[in-house]
């Protein structure tokens, strides 16, 4: 019965919390960027870095405009200046700890990234090599492709319970719903890059009679990797949002059940916050990971 | 004594998602030691398929494929083959590149530094040296495929497979690889097999032209021996009067017999 009623509340919840959470981010994220290259090039084209700071600004403002006007009047839901006011205060002291269930949010953003680094590293080391299997051999391929094509699909929470059976504790659990649902893009995109290594440098590799571990070191792996570094990209990106659905079911430090703490609490400052902190730290991974793939990327021409 | 490569009654039927395709029958063509042959053909005739069977890259449906008294059965650094795309690795320098083929061929019996100079030494035969630490993509298609002929070069083959390697140049820069491939073959005294469809360059560089017929089931439709002096100089063939002979026999066959039907083709 209770946890009846909590899952409906967490779907609407979460369907309710993901909007504002990417409109947020989107709009907050150019800041960083603009700030910094204003003084970085002082004798820049004034013009194109108008053009380029001025309207995500406008953007923000706008948002944070609606926002204050919205909310003037309410009682409940609470305004830019004391969400920014709360904010400075949550971030002056986030590493403080007042007992299993209040920490500060430095904590409980480190704990999230635990659990995702962990479940992914697994989806990983699992992932990769499979899709170099599948993209290699043809039994295989057709073997799994049903498997992936029902799997895939089904909703990261559906993967929970199995956790929580198997593992009989909450924090497995958790690791193991990344696991699952950060897989799938890893094995995909690295099957179809070996898939799609040009027929040219294997023919290259069997004129020259390359063996097998040159061949996969020499050829396979760099032509799959920026594949594969795209399905790295992706499941990390899948294993953010995850996260933060799975700690509000498992409970424990993390961001997610923070968010969720701070609903029972009531105190929907530290929820904007907290939406607000897994935007940045969601799209810091991202650029992370495209700063590598560009980094490993070559030009094929 | 036999020749050097020979190929008999080869056919070639693939079977494609749209049924089989006839691409080759009754190939019969015997290649002697130092001999420069290429194939000429309009496109769809199936003269790469040729060579990539010479490369053993792909197996006949039938028939038989010797070289030097082996039946070829699967490709081999003895083969080298420069491809019609340059095909280097775009992940490795020009240097790695020519050395990923000589240390297959040569690590056994020669140390790294060895290996090294023999590296170099084949890029600086194409005039490549400067650009040993650049990547594919820093260098103009002519240069790619000249790292491409180096790296075929440097393992010392004995058969030159060459698949339109000019194909994607421009004119002058086509004339100048020529040019230097010439030299380079006087030099080395290898076999080479080379696809062409460039009468001009077939004539040029040619001991023999192969003329294909036009595909599905392609064959050789006739064998000309070109017995022009070498070296030959190009600027001075333009007059030469058994030049112009051996081109219009080309021509001749090419357009007049053996006019590309679109059709035919289809």
């Amino acid at each position: 019965m209770v946890s009846a009623v909590f899952h409906s509340s967490l779907d609407t919840r979460s369907a309710e919390a993901k909007a504002p959470r990417v409109s947020v981010a989107a709009a907050r994220a150019p800041i960083v960027p603009a700030a910094e290259a204003a003084p970085h090039h002082p004798r820049y084209d004034w013009r194109g870095l108008a053009l380029k700071v001025v309207p995500p600004l406008l953007g923000i403002a706008l948002l944070i405009a609606i926002w204050g006007v919205l909310t003037r009047t309410s009682t409940t839901f609470p305004t830019p200046g004391a969400t920014f006011t709360e904010a400075v205060k949550v971030f002056s002291d986030p590493f403080y700890r007042n007992g299993p269930n209040d920490q500060g949010i430095g904590w409980n953003i480190l704990f999230s990234l635990y659990r995702v680094a962990i479940g992914f590293g697994l989806a990983a080391a699992v992932g990769i090599p499979l899709g170099f299997l599948i993209g290699r051999f043809e039994v295989i391929k057709h073997m799994t492709a049903p498997l992936i094509s029902l799997l895939r699909p089904v909703s990261p929470l559906a993967w929970l319970p199995i956790g929580l059976l198997v593992f009989k504790a909450a924090n497995p659990a958790a690791i193991w719903t990344i696991f699952i649902c950060s897989i799938w893009p890893m094995i995909i995109n690295t099957a179809v890059g070996v898939q799609r290594v040009p027929v040219d440098y294997l023919n290259v590799a069997r004129v020259l009679n390359l063996s097998e571990w040159k061949v996969i070191t020499r050829i396979l792996f760099p032509a799959v990797l920026p594949y594969m570094l795209t399905g790295v990209r992706l499941s990390v990106g899948t294993a953010w949002l995850v996260i933060v659905a799975a700690e509000m079911l498992t409970g424990g430090v993390g961001i997610g059940f923070w968010v969720w703490d701070e609903w029972n609490n009531l105190n929907v400052k530290h929820i904007l916050i907290a939406i607000l902190v897994i935007g940045v730290v969601g799209l810091v991974l991202e650029w992370t990971l495209i700063a590598i793939a560009k980094r490993f990327s070559y030009d094929d021409a | 004594m036999s020749s050097f490569i020979e190929v008999q009654d080869v056919e070639m039927v693939f079977s494609t998602r749209k049924g089989r395709f006839h691409a080759l029958r009754e190939i019969d063509l015997k290649v002697e030691r130092g001999e420069f042959v290429t194939l000429i053909g309009h496109s769809g005739c199936g003269k790469s398929t040729l060579l990539n069977l010479i490369a053993g890259l792909t197996r006949p449906t039938s028939g038989v494929l010797i070289c030097d008294e082996r039946e070829i059965a699967s490709p081999g650094p003895e083969r080298a083959v420069v491809f019609q795309n340059h095909s280097l690795l775009p992940w490795l320098t020009c240097f790695e590149n020519v050395h990923l083929a000589v240390e297959r061929v040569f690590a056994a019996n020669e140390d790294r530094e060895q290996l090294r100079e023999r590296t170099q030494a084949a890029l600086e035969l194409v005039n490549m040296g400067h650009a040993a630490a650049k990547r594919p993509h820093e260098i103009s298609g002519g240069m790619k495929q000249r790292v491409g002929i180096a790296r075929a070069l440097a393992m010392e083959p004995k058969v030159l497979l060459l698949d339109e390697p000019f194909g994607a140049l421009d004119a002058l820069t086509r004339a100048r690889l020529q040019d230097e491939l010439l030299k380079i073959v006087a030099r080395s005294g290898s076999t080479t097999v080379m696809v062409t469809h460039d009468v001009d360059e077939a004539v040029l560089l040619s001991d023999r032209i192969v003329m294909m017929t036009n595909g599905p089931a392609a064959t050789i439709g006739e064998i000309l021996r070109v017995d022009l002096a070498r070296p030959r100089d190009r600027v001075g063939l333009v007059e030469d009067s058994h030049y112009t002979h051996f081109r219009k026999a080309v021509l001749d066959f090419l357009y007049t017999r053996h006019g590309h039907v679109e059709s035919a083709a289809a």
